[in-house]
Parts: structure tokens; sequence; C-alpha cells
């Protein structure tokens, strides 16, 4: 039976630090972050796997250790911002060790599990990944994509949005904020030999769990990019986290899909989509650009990339069926 | 709080009591607060499931079922996010100023 | 210099006398990315885990930076872990080389001396450990290959002490003990093993029931007493490092200290150097006392914690101190020179001082050089604020 909602409420009631993540943190008013963590921790939990976290620097991780807090009540260890991936591969190699060593139970079952923003994932932290999974460590990693660099002040990431408008990628009278389209990255993580690849939204807790138990019951790495509206920067309603992520997969904007060695599977076929507008013109931070000469055209493109986007993965969805490397 | 001498504290930064952010009351950050009514509310769990701050207090009744309690006001942040997720609209935002003899 | 038993042992290059250090402490856990000349300690180890010589998991990293992250989570979760570097790649990890400090997690890490870029060079100097004298990691420098081998089994039990917690670079010179065969005498593996023990477990992330939250924002009003918990950790390794030695000296009969001096009871000038020039130093100071120039040397073993009153015993009313850096550091006096010359403030009776740079980017010291610079000591010549250059063409 796959795991749901009520049964979690059943078995965590009100009782947080049986999550792993609690009450007190500081994230802001309506931030995705800590219901990303919240849901992958449950499912992990539910399952019978003790947790061990790993947070790479940025907003999840400020706002729910600082000292002498923590909103932590599995173990968690944050090392910097570039290196979760590398941090949690030695966190997972020592257990391996410790049991060979015979100095831990060979049945202890463990969940590594790193969370890292954008920033720490699509960038600087891009090299740690590729190693971690190239290896083959046994470790989920979970991506809050807020889209952008949110704990230093909406700096633009290779995660943020063409138009979208950050302060190092302002939109401006000349360029329209940032010009280039977001990396692909569920793309280039299940592009490595062994590893499972998702994307997820929290406007659809049965497909996230689902994907968190197959990640943690898969024999290798595993990858999970989960959006995060961030209320803040994203310049929506406090209230608006879960409406966002919801508009995000109904507009093309965010496709549930996963590469499972290879293998292409779209989770979620919506019979009808919105155009992508109304997953911009929710947003504060797409105004600056909407409110351009220019703001249609740049828009129509942005909707025909999405739709091509989509073709290509019901193609790749075809073509790969059944074809498992590895 | 009173601050801790260096001699007092676990060396390497490490934290040693899980879950201490508890101790902070995020409560104080509401411009906002939601109220329930359980009269309309089917338990549905979507609000507990929501809440970013783990704010929503439920029990589980006889029948095994979880029951929507209330809010902990000392973490609820106000975001609102427990009512937009609300299939019944059963809970309402209220503005805090509206709480301030109490 | 040391007695070494030449029936007792077996000529190797330093890289394979500290892989079977390693060998024979059986850490749980190796991550270690090739640069060279650190590179054939990790190729030994690495042949090591491939036939099963040991049971130590390897994690080959794609970088420096991800072997000292994967080492501090792997120590973090409570296992032995090591790597091994040398310059550029000890300079890709420099941010984590601090928190590792920082987090008090016990790393042993030898350190191949190399020539920091740029340009790029792989030859030795100490410019790469000098860049971490501040990290606040311990730093051990090694003359021999046989020091390089003791001292990785040594500084494991200074390392994981308890009243310590900090990690360890044990440095030995690029290529000239690296690739330079010596003959080492090696301990047997089960005295290694006893003598390094079991890891004692301070705050071990896989302890689930014990849920422990390790790098948190630690901002003004605790980051500093951390820090000074990092000060109180450096002197107590300065206590605990000769018990630590003694008990090595037990199983091993030989006898490591802060420093060694040599020819030093009646010596009127004395030379201060690290790492392996100290064979070519302690040469010159036999062929001078031939000549009967009242010479000797003092050679640092330790360099952090940095051992002060050693320094003022060995150097307090000496006519005149040389002070020998492979390294410099631009724009104020070299490392070594500084650090002794703000020693011998405090000795009351302070000799004269000089500083002499060499063998940067793995330029040749020959014990001319070597006899020079006792010579402007001995004829009145040495300036205390003036920086000079051995082997360097004008
Ligand atoms: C090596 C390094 N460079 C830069 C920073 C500054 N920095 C800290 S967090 C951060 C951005 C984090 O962005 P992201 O990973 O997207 O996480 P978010 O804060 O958005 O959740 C930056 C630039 C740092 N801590 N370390
Ligand atoms: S800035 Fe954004 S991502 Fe960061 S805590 Fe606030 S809402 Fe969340
Ligand atoms: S979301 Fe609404 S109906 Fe569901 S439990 Fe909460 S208050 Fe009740
Ligand atoms: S308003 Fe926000 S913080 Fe408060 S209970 Fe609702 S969802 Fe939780
Ligand atoms: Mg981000």
């Amino acid at each position: 039976m796959p795991v749901n909602y009520i049964d979690m409420a059943r078995t965590f009631k009100s009782n947080a630090e049986q999550v792993g993540i609690v009450q007190g943190h500081r994230l802001c008013p309506g931030c995705g972050a800590p219901i990303i963590a919240k849901f992958t921790l449950m499912t992990a939990k539910k399952l019978g796997f003790e947790p061990v976290v790993g947070l790479a620097t940025g907003c999840l991780e400020v706002s729910t250790t600082i000292y002498p807090y923590t909103a932590w009540t599995v173990p968690y260890i944050h090392n910097a911002f570039e290196n979760v991936a590398a941090t949690m591969s030695g966190v997972e190699t020592a257990a391996k060790s410790l049991k060979k060593f015979g100095e831990i139970p060979e049945d202890r079952k463990f969940a590594f599990i790193a969370f890292a923003g954008d920033g720490g994932t699509y960038d600087i932290g891009l090299q740690s990944l590729s190693g971690m999974v190239e290896r083959g460590h046994k470790v989920l990693y979970v991506l809050y994509d807020n889209e952008g660099y949110m704990n230093t002040g909406n700096q633009r990431s290779g995660g943020t949005p063409t138009g979208s408008n950050t302060t190092t990628a302002p939109v401006g009278k000349v360029i329209p904020g940032k010009v280039q389209i977001k990396k692909s990255i569920v793309d280039i993580i299940g592009a490595h030999e062994g590893v499972y690849a998702a994307t997820a939204s929290i406007s659809d807790p049965a497909d996230f769990f689902a994907k968190v138990e197959k990640a943690l019951n898969f024999d290798g790495p595993s990858f999970i990019a989960a959006l995060s509206p961030c209320t803040r920067f994203w310049r929506i309603p406090d209230s608006a986290t879960n409406s966002v992520s919801k508009l995000a997969v109904e507009t093309k904007y965010w496709p549930l899909y996963e590469i499972d060695r290879g293998v292409y599977r779209v989770t979620r076929k919506p019979r009808q989509f919105k155009p992508l507008i109304e997953f911009l013109k929710a947003q504060g931070r797409f105004k600056p650009l909407l409110s351009r000469p220019d703001a249609d055209e740049i828009v129509n493109k942005l909707q025909e990339y999405v739709d091509k986007r989509w073709e290509r993965l019901l193609a790749l969805e075809e073509a790969t069926k059944d074809k498992y490397l590895r | 709080m009173a601050l801790k001498g260096w001699k007092e504290i676990p060396i390497g930064g490490v934290i040693d009591e899980p879950g201490k952010s508890r101790e902070y009351h995020t409560g104080t950050w509401r411009v906002l607060r939601p109220i329930v009514d359980l009269d309309k509310c089917t338990h549905c769990m979507l609000c507990w499931l929501y809440c970013p701050d783990m704010a929503i207090e439920i029990t589980v009744n006889e029948k095994n079922r979880p029951q929507m309690v209330g809010f902990m006001y000392d973490y609820c942040k106000g975001c609102g996010l427990c009512a937009d997720v609300c299939p019944v609209n059963a809970i309402e935002m209220k503005p805090e100023t509206e709480f301030l003899e109490e | 210099m040391m007695n070494i038993d030449l029936k007792k042992s077996k000529a190797v290059t330093g890289a394979e006398a500290v892989a079977n250090a390693m060998r024979q402490i059986e850490p749980h856990v190796v991550a270690a990315y090739p640069i060279t000349p650190q590179t054939p300690i990790v190729e030994y180890f690495a042949k090591f885990v491939a036939d099963g010589v040991v049971r130590t998991e390897m994690i080959p990293v794609e970088s420096e930076h991800s072997a000292m992250s994967a080492v501090v989570g792997a120590a973090a979760a409570g296992a032995r872990a090591m790597t091994a570097t040398s310059a550029n790649g000890l300079a890709l990890m420099h941010e984590i080389v601090y928190i590792a400090a920082s987090s008090r997690l016990p790393i042993v890490m030898p350190v191949v001396n190399r020539a920091l870029s740029g340009p790029i060079n792989i030859h030795c100097d100490h410019s790469d450990a000098m860049a971490e004298r501040d990290s606040g990691w311990i730093q051990l420098f090694a003359e021999t290959n046989q020091e390089a081998y003791d001292l990785t089994i040594l500084a494991i039990r200074l390392a994981e002490h308890e009243d310590v917690r900090l990690p360890v670079m044990v440095n030995l010179d690029g290529f000239i003990l690296s690739h330079g065969v010596e003959p080492v005498e090696f301990l047997p593996d089960e005295v290694v093993k006893e003598f390094v023990g079991k890891p004692k477990r301070v705050y071990p992330l896989l302890d689930t029931e014990n849920p422990v939250t390790y790098g948190p924002l630690d901002l003004y009003d605790y980051y500093f007493e951390h820090k000074r918990q990092q000060v109180e950790a450096m002197e107590h390794a300065k206590k605990l490092f000769p018990k630590v030695a003694e008990e090595f000296e037990k199983i091993s009969g030989r006898k490591y200290d802060f420093v060694e001096p040599y020819k030093l009871d009646d010596a009127e000038y004395v030379m201060v150097a690290l790492g392996s020039t100290n064979s070519t130093i302690k040469y010159v100071v036999d062929w001078m006392r031939e000549e009967g120039f009242k010479v000797g040397a003092l050679k640092i073993w330790m360099f952090r914690p940095f051992p002060k009153e050693k320094i003022q015993y060995y150097l307090n009313g000496r006519k005149a101190v040389v002070v020998l850096d492979r390294s410099a550091s631009f724009g104020a006096e070299a490392p070594l020179y500084e650090a002794i010359k703000s020693a011998l403030y405090e000795a009351t009776i302070r000799p004269r001082i000089g500083s002499y740079v060499y063998g940067l980017g793995g330029r040749d010291i020959v014990p001319e050089h070597i006899r020079k610079a006792f010579m402007d000591a001995i004829e009145g010549n040495l300036l205390v604020d003036e920086q000079r250059y051995l082997g360097l063409r004008e």
C-alpha cells in the first residue's frame, strides 16, 4: 500500500519530533521548503527508515539551525554550500564501512537524505552531486527549487526561470531580466547511470510520496527536484504556496515525471492545460517582465518552449519504454 | 535566555538538544490568525499536511480517524496556507488586532 | 638522526611508508583525489583496498574539495577517516579544512608538500602547508620517511584524544621524501592496531537515538565561544603530545617531541628548519664542527600548535639563530622566521637572528648554502630585518 497522508496523520499526530523537523524554525511564513522536508521525512519514517539528513547552505539550512536552536530531531549535518552530496557520500560510506567492520548492526535501515537549494544544486554543487551519483552512493538528494539564491536575497541561479526579476539579473530598460532558460536538472542527473531522478510538487502529495518511496527503495542514488515556492521573492501571498505549485503543474511549467535508469515516465498527464501566463501572472517576480512592451513576445516564446518540452517528454517516454539501462 | 560561556557548551558547534527550536516562539510573527469552524471541518487533514510550521494540532479518535483540534498559536506564523488548502473553507484568517485584549 | 635498525628495515619511498601506516591503521573511510606528488599514496592504498588487504571503504572522489567534504561527513558519522593531498589539492580543500577543525573532527591527513601555483610547479616547498597554518589543524613535519610513517600513526592518537579532537596534517616533503627511497623500520601490524585502538566516538551522527545537529548557523552570540574552545584544544594538544609520544616510544623505541635538538649543548649558532632539509643541516653541522665551529640545529616537528616554550628553552642565550623557510609570506616575514622571532621576544638573552628563504618550487638546497648561512651568523653578519635567499640567482 502506498503511503498516504491520513495514515501519516494517524502515525505522527501533532508529534513533529517524530517526523524529524519541528516548530520554531525561522523560514518565512508559507515557505515551501519545510513542506518538502516534512513530506520527505514523513515518507521515510513511515517506511521504517532512520533518516540522517545533510543540508547545503541556504534558506532551509540557516533558518532551521540558528545556534543554539535546531528544528531537527533526526541527525543533521551541514558542511558548506557546494558539498552536501560529497558530505553525504562520506556519511553513507561511513555507515557501510562500520557495518562491514561489525561496529554497527548490519540491519540498520538508514535513509541518507541531502537537501539543497537550486544554487547548491544547479550551480556551485553540481560537480559534487554528479560525483555522488556517478559513484553510486545510496543517498536521496532532494532539491528544493525556489529558483534563486534566496537566502542571500534573490540572486539569479541556473535554476531561475527566464524573465524572472532577480537582483543580479534584474529586468532593466534594455535587458528583460534573466534571458537564459532554466537548466533541465532532472535530465542532467537522470543522464547518469543507475540513478532514479524525478520531479515532484507539493501540490500532488500522492505523487510526491510515491517518488520518495521509490527513491528510498532504489538500489542506488536518487534525486528528486521539488518545486519550492518562495513566498518572499516570488512575490506571492504567504498562502499561495500550494496554489502556485499547482499552477506550475497545470501550465506545463513543472511537468511531473521520472527517469528510472534511463526510462522516462510522465507520472501525471493533466487532460487539460492552462496557459503559461496564468502561472506567470500569479507571481510578482514576473511583473516587471509582464509590464514591458515586448512581454507578449517573450511569453509566447516561453509558451512554445513548455509545449515543445511536453511533447518531447511524451516522446521520450514512448522511446525509452522498458529500455532500462543497467 | 542567559548566554553560556565557552566551557559550558558542547564542542564543535554541535547542538545536542534535538528540536530545541521549539523554545523559540514564531507565533509572535503572526499578523493574521487562523480560526477553525469545527462544524464545517471534515477532518481531511490537508491543513495538517501543508502547515509549514507543524502548527496544526490533531488527535486520533476512537475510530482511529485523525481529528482536527486547532492551532498551536505559539508557532503559527499566520501564513494562511491551511485556509487556502481547506476544501470546505472551514478556516478563516482574522487580523490579530481583533484579539488584542486576550 | 633517528636510530633505525637497518636489519629490521625496508627500503621504501615516503609514499609507500605512509600508505603502509594507513594500511596498518585501517581507517573506516579514505576519500582521496590524486595529485603529484601525493599520488603514489592513493595508488598504494587503492591497491590495498582492491586486494582486500584492508576493509577500508575508499571513496574515489571527483575533487579534493569533495575528498575533504566526504571525510568530514564520514568522521561526523563516527568513522575513522583519512585523506591525503598536496598543494593545489590542499588549496581546493581550504574552505573545508577550516570546517573539519571547527567541527572538531579528528581527521588525519598526510600532506605531501608541494609549491602552490602559480606558476604551476610540482616540486617541494611549504607554501601549501603554510596557507593552512591558521586553519585550526595540528601540523607535524617529517624529516625522513621513517618519521612520516611514525608521525602518521602517532597523529591518530593525538587527533582522537578526547581532550584534543582536532585534525592533524602530517607534512612530508614532496619528491624528496615521497619519492625518495630510505630505510624504514615498520612496526608489526598488530602493534599498530593496538596502539591506535578503536576510535572514541563523540557525537556520532549515526546514533539516531541521540540525534545531533552538526554545522549550525553560529552568529555573534556563540561563534566566539566556539573559537575559544578551539584555542583551548590546541593547548591540550600541546599538553598531551609528550604523553602520546612517550607511548609511541614504548612500542617503537623512537622518541618524538615538539622539536629535535641536534648538537645543541654547546652550540652558539643554531639553525632552525622544517622537514627534510634538516638532514642536510645536520650534515653541515657535523662538517663545520670538524672545523671547530660551535654550530647546532633545531628541527621543528610540531609547527601547530607552535611550541614556543621549547623554542625559548633551546634558543635563549645563543649567539645567533638562523631560520630557514621553504615558503615566503609576500609583504611580511617568512612564516617560520616570524614565529621564531616572536618566540624570542620573551627570551632573557636574545640571540641575533636572520631569515633565509630557500628551496621554493623545489630549488635544490646544498650543503654550501647552509654553510654560507651559518658563516653569516658566525661572522656577525645577520640583519634582523633582512630576508635573504639561498640558491636564488640575482
Ligand atoms: C562558497 C560559497 N559561496 C557563496 C556563499 C553565499 N551563499 C550562501 S547561501 C547562498 C545561496 C543559496 O541559494 P540556494 O542554494 O538556491 O538556496 P536558497 O537559499 O535559495 O534556499 C549563497 C550564494 C557561500 N555560503 N559559500
Ligand atoms: S526567502 Fe523564500 S525560500 Fe527563503 S525562507 Fe523566505 S520564503 Fe522560504
Ligand atoms: S483542511 Fe479544513 S476540513 Fe481539512 S482538517 Fe483542516 S480545517 Fe478540517
Ligand atoms: S496559518 Fe500557516 S502557520 Fe498557521 S496553522 Fe495555518 S498553515 Fe500553519
Ligand atoms: Mg534557491
